[in-house]
């Protein structure tokens, strides 16, 4: 039994720390934003250039000006600010922003991540990925822990085109939570999700971790 | 013009008389209002040109100023934009219709005919990274060639260009970027071409506005001079060559999110 995109973003939400400023990705990161924990404020920051980012209208309340990065309509708080793509990314490149949590398609035991181009395919950009995770204090990657195919996406080297060279602090997959550190120090599994083995995990990794469960 | 500063001259202060005898005519300053679209855009399109076109997806793109682009034919364009529209909106209608050699963009996930062009060799394609494509356009309106980042250094993106370490970091090379035209859209306007955006819509309009030789702004409104908030100008006019009301604004949406309201749940 692993953990659904729920369970994941429900875990990834456990990083959140009161006051911070957040960014969240596409995909399964965007769910974090369900999942914030009482008691805690946190900021969401959308690198299309708005602080604030408040829930999804009412129907037939959108407003073609006000999207997020994943161009879903949204709406603003009575705190929000709005503010150029420039300003938006010196947020982020200046490291101003606390926390950003986005998907994965590999993840090194050095830190690296790739998650933007899969050469011969589709290519369809990389966004602000990069600058985000070469300028966000914390960088928590959720993703899957295998590919379809079965093939790890915990490698000891990413075979893809990288988003970030030493990046990665923190890994949340179906199977379990990695502390990565930036490759600085041996990776550490920490958690293991609701009925996975550490058989199962291990033969379903490819990079060299530790054990340090909780 | 001059009957007009018969009728008020009294108004004036001295200096400004000083002004017009030094050959200055602070009333003859030229409107910058265009009748339409094609009106802005006369003069200014040539093929081969790098044109930059403002927007975030389909959220706050000078769609009349494209439409006209497109009527215009101009062909061999490389477009710097952070998206490419959607197939038959926005930029994608210069896909279709065969004038973009290049796009300079962040990501172009949301059109097909881009993809099919793309590895058919008909379109070129340089990805940057959203920031740095951010910083480019400030940089190259600001008369700033090149700056140091730390994004991208370790890919595919920091590739033949220069790193340099700075306090044991390594940082790579980004250009500053600027176009022969830039092509925005703002909320409101006035005839000086001071603009004003609304929201998610200001993007990459403000600084494209500064980084082409010629900026045609697009707006929903056009006030009066005087009539915008002096102290909230997103872009000064000095950037603005020349400004248009938009015949129409479809201002379409690319995912519409909502939430059902409360007193609908169960009924």
């Amino acid at each position: 039994m692993a953990w659904t995109r729920e369970q994941m973003a429900a875990r990834a939400a456990q990083e959140l720390r009161d006051g911070y400023y957040v960014n969240l990705g596409i995909g399964i990161p965007t769910l974090v934003a369900n999942y914030i924990p009482a008691g805690i404020h946190v900021t969401l920051q959308s690198e299309n250039g708005m602080l604030g980012m408040g829930p999804f209208p009412y129907e037939g309340e959108q407003d073609a000006d006000l999207i997020n990065a994943g161009k879903q309509t949204i709406t603003e708080l009575d705190s929000s600010s709005y503010f150029s793509s420039a300003d938006s990314f010196a947020m982020i490149r200046g490291g101003h922003i606390a926390l950003s949590i986005l998907g994965g398609m590999q993840v090194s035991q050095t830190g690296d991540l790739a998650n933007w181009m899969v050469p011969g395919k589709v290519v369809k950009g990389m966004g602000g990925a990069m600058d985000l995770v070469a300028g966000v204090k914390r960088v928590v990657v959720v993703m899957d822990h295998v590919e379809k195919s079965g093939a790890p996406k915990l490698l000891k080297a990413c075979t893809l085109p990288l988003t970030g060279k030493g990046v990665v602090d923190h890994l949340i997959t179906d199977l379990g939570v990695f502390e990565i550190n930036r490759g600085k120090s041996p990776v550490k599994l920490v958690a293991l999700a609701d009925g996975v083995t550490l058989d199962e995990i291990r033969s379903k990794t490819e990079a060299v971790f530790e054990v340090a469960l909780a | 013009m001059n009957c007009q500063i018969e009728i008020c001259a009294s108004e004036f202060p001295t200096e400004y008389f000083q002004l017009l005898r030094c050959g200055v005519n602070l009333l003859s300053m030229a409107d910058k209002i265009q009748k339409d679209a094609v009106d802005a855009l006369a003069g200014v399109l040539f093929d081969g040109m790098t044109i930059m076109a403002g927007g975030f997806g389909l959220c706050g793109i000078p769609e009349n100023l494209i439409a006209a682009i497109r009527v215009a034919g101009t062909k061999h364009l490389t477009v710097v934009s952070n998206n490419c529209g959607i197939d038959g909106f926005g930029l994608g209608i210069l896909l279709e219709s065969g004038q973009i050699k290049k796009m300079i963009s962040s990501y172009v996930g949301e059109n097909k005919l881009f993809e099919q062009l793309y590895l058919s060799g008909a379109l070129e394609l340089e990805f940057n990274p959203q920031g740095t494509l951010a910083e480019r356009i400030r940089a190259g309106g600001a008369g700033i060639p090149a700056f140091f980042t730390k994004t991208g250094v370790g890919t595919l993106v920091a590739e033949g260009k220069e790193i340099r370490e700075f306090d044991g970091e390594d940082y790579v090379m980004e250009r500053g970027l600027t176009a022969d035209l830039s092509i925005v859209k703002a909320w409101k306007g006035d005839a000086e071409g001071n603009l004003v955006y609304r929201k998610t819509a200001r993007n990459f309009n403000p600084m494209m506005a500064t980084a082409g030789k010629v900026c045609v702004a697009e707006v929903e409104h056009i006030v009066p001079v005087g009539g915008l908030d002096k102290d909230n100008i997103h872009t000064p006019g000095i950037y603005v060559d020349r400004l248009l009301a938009g015949a129409k604004f479809e201002k379409r949406i690319e995912r519409v999110t909502t939430r059902p309201r409360a007193d609908k749940v169960g009924s």
